[in-house]
């Protein structure tokens, strides 16, 4: 568990000036020079609503995410975590609010595609990856370069692009599989791929869903690191239901409740907050 | 120990000895391929000699592996499986059917519209007397129809069994309309009686044996093509695209353009694949675009083994040639044999011939 203390609601990351040891990954920078963040935060949802047939998954969500921030996201089944996904990949629209990626790109008027494309990358729940691709294909399509049909047809990896997959290769761990079809990995090697494919696509901003579901005691420990490491120089939003992990990687966490935030704070400040107690335990 | 590094040893020498094998077959059969049509030119006394009909239905059986490779681009790559491919052969068929029916009707109106006691020949028709422009038609004609149907489809994101039942849809849509006789189409009788094609005898053994020379280059043609697309990062996307779209997205491709590029280009192939044909046959009529033969295309492509480029081809040879066959020993039978054909290799081979194929090269 970090020692470091964290402000209640605080936007800003809180940066540790010693611990410079986090660029080993050669990993890009928080914030593309495209992306206007000089209020500091990533991601703004405010006042964000969304119903499906009357049934109200997210009420009135505010949330900002603040840059090189990991924030975990705790709640119970339907606390409408995954909608929020949804929304902020452009999966689903809100039926009013304000999304803000960076501070000028409107998430509500853009497509998954352009989302995706301007720095956003999510992990879904359950380990998607392309089955019948092999290991090295697969983080090779998610590599950040030049996505068009015709880039495609003529598409050679560089050298550098080469060893950049390499080098996630060794950091997932599955140097050894790179030519092993995708679909024959086990569960909790999928999960490192589709961590792999993320990395090597370089967002700004990562969404994980649950990305240690299934994975062993090691190798959730070693996620934890990897996540710690990436943060900063990226902004994580960790959806997770094991308290173990979140309490070893979060600066700070939000309790979501039908739809809505329910408290934010540290691990231990929303673990002795009376309405989350409530919450999880039931009266 | 040295037991198993013997068996090591053994499957590499195999696996090594696999692909060369299956080249010299490939080799072999594209050398046939190409002294079929010179064997046609001989004289029809030489024991050699390749008789009309023999050619034809080779040249006919390699045009229907056209569009099974074709087929198999967004089928087996791509996902999407079209009910619907007879309709672009078809289009490219009367494209050509036009032009032959201009050259055999030299200055006048084709004799189907003299017929109708039609004085003038309908806009869409004009300049079909240019080899070039119909050459350009049969490109055109079915690129553009699967490029408008394609953006609007794809842009709504029509997928599975929606997609395939609309793209049936359209080929009986267009079968209706081609049946007609005031369309200019030609009505149920189609294009047929043709003489000449650039002023060559269109029955003469040189024009036949040229024609099918042609088919064996477009089919070679195809071929590589899909072999550059398969290797390229294109054809992963493809791949990719079939297994995971989702994912595909957020990875941030958009997946419209590279179903609309590898759609509009397999239609192009069948519509080639259909000028091609029109000619040999010596017929093009509207139960070309029937849904049967669409289903049938996608039946040649299960067979041979979809996702394969060999495989397609493979199925569209075995299925017409049990098809010529049975149609002559037990005419009445065929389609049940067909049905049960499909019900079998929906079974017990998933992956088509080349599965099989595959498997005992592997044991």
């Amino acid at each position: 568990m970090r020692a470091t203390p964290v402000p209640e609601f605080m936007l800003e990351p809180a940066f540790d000036p010693a611990g410079s040891g986090r660029d080993a990954l050669g990993l890009g920078s928080a914030a593309a020079k495209g992306l206007d963040v000089r209020h500091g935060t990533i991601l703004t949802l405010e006042g964000i609503n969304v119903s499906f047939d009357g049934f109200r998954a997210i009420t009135d969500l505010n949330l900002y995410i603040g840059v090189g921030e990991l924030r975990c996201i705790i709640g119970p089944n339907g606390a409408g975590k995954t909608t929020m996904m949804d929304v902020i990949t452009g999966k689903t629209r809100p039926d009013n609010g304000v999304a803000y990626f960076g501070d000028t790109l409107d998430l509500t008027q853009m497509s998954e595609v352009e989302i995706a494309q301007a720095g956003i990358g999510r992990k879904f729940q359950k380990p998607t990856v392309f089955e019948a691709l092999s290991v090295f294909e697969n983080l090779e399509l998610a590599l950040k370069t030049d996505k068009s049909v015709w880039a495609s047809l003529r598409a050679r990896l560089s050298g550098a692009q080469k060893d950049r997959i390499e080098e996630v290769l060794t950091t997932i761990r599955l140097e050894s599989s790179r030519h092993r079809p995708a679909g024959l990995l086990s569960h909790g090697q999928k999960q490192f791929l589709e961590i792999g494919m993320l990395l090597v696509q370089d967002p700004q901003l990562l969404l994980l869903d649950e990305p240690v579901a299934g994975m062993t005691d090691a190798e959730t420990e070693f996620t934890a690191e990897l996540f710690k490491s990436l943060a900063r120089k990226h902004s994580l939003m960790v959806v997770e239901h094991d308290m173990g992990f979140v309490g070893s990687i979060a600066d700070h966490v939000t309790v979501l409740h039908q739809g809505s935030v329910l408290a934010e704070g540290s691990l231990e400040e929303v673990q002795a907050n009376e309405r989350v107690i409530e919450v999880y335990l039931g009266r | 120990m040295t037991q198993a590094l013997n068996q090591t040893l053994l499957a590499r020498a195999t696996a090594k000895l696999g692909p060369k094998a299956s080249l010299a077959v490939l080799g072999l059969v594209l050398i046939a391929l190409l002294a079929m049509p010179l064997l046609h030119l001989l004289p029809a006394d030489n024991a050699l000699h390749v008789s009309a009909y023999g050619l034809t239905l080779v040249g006919k059986i390699l045009c229907y592996a056209i569009v099974a490779l074709a087929l198999d681009l967004v089928w087996g790559y791509a996902g999407m499986l079209s009910l619907g491919h007879g309709l672009f052969f078809a289009l490219g068929g009367y494209a050509m059917g036009m032009y032959l029916m201009r050259q055999s009707a030299g200055d006048g109106l084709p004799a189907f519209m003299s017929f109708l006691a039609w004085s003038e020949l309908p806009w869409y028709w004009y300049g079909t007397s240019n080899f070039l422009w119909a050459m350009c038609l049969v490109v055109l004609a079915p690129g553009l129809l699967a490029l408008v149907f394609g953006f609007f489809a794809f842009r709504s994101r029509i997928k599975g069994v929606y997609f395939s039942i609309m793209t049936q849809a359209l080929t009986f849509a267009g079968m209706l309309l081609f049946f007609r006789n005031e369309t200019g189409f030609g009505g149920n009788n189609g294009f047929t009686n043709f003489r000449t094609i650039l002023g060559f005898d269109i029955t003469a053994p040189g024009t036949r044996a040229f024609l099918f020379f042609c088919t064996v280059l477009l089919l070679v043609g195809s071929l590589a093509l899909g072999f550059a697309l398969a290797r390229s990062k294109f054809g992963r996307v493809l791949t990719a695209l079939r297994d995971a779209e989702n994912r595909l997205m957020f990875c941030g491709y958009d997946p419209r353009g590279y179903k609309l590029f590898i759609w509009v280009l397999s239609a192009v192939l069948c519509g080639l694949a259909g000028a091609l044909y029109v000619p040999q046959v010596g017929i093009i009529n509207p139960s070309e675009m029937s849904p049967t033969n669409s289903i049938e295309a996608a039946i040649w492509v299960a067979l041979g083994g979809r996702g394969t480029l060999i495989g397609p081809l493979l199925g569209a040879g075995l299925v017409n040639g049990m098809k010529s066959w049975f149609t002559v020993a037990f005419p009445e039978y065929w389609l049940f044999a067909l049905g049960a054909l499909f019900i079998v290799i929906t079974l017990f081979l998933p992956k088509g011939v080349i599965g099989l194929l595959r498997k005992e090269k592997d044991q």
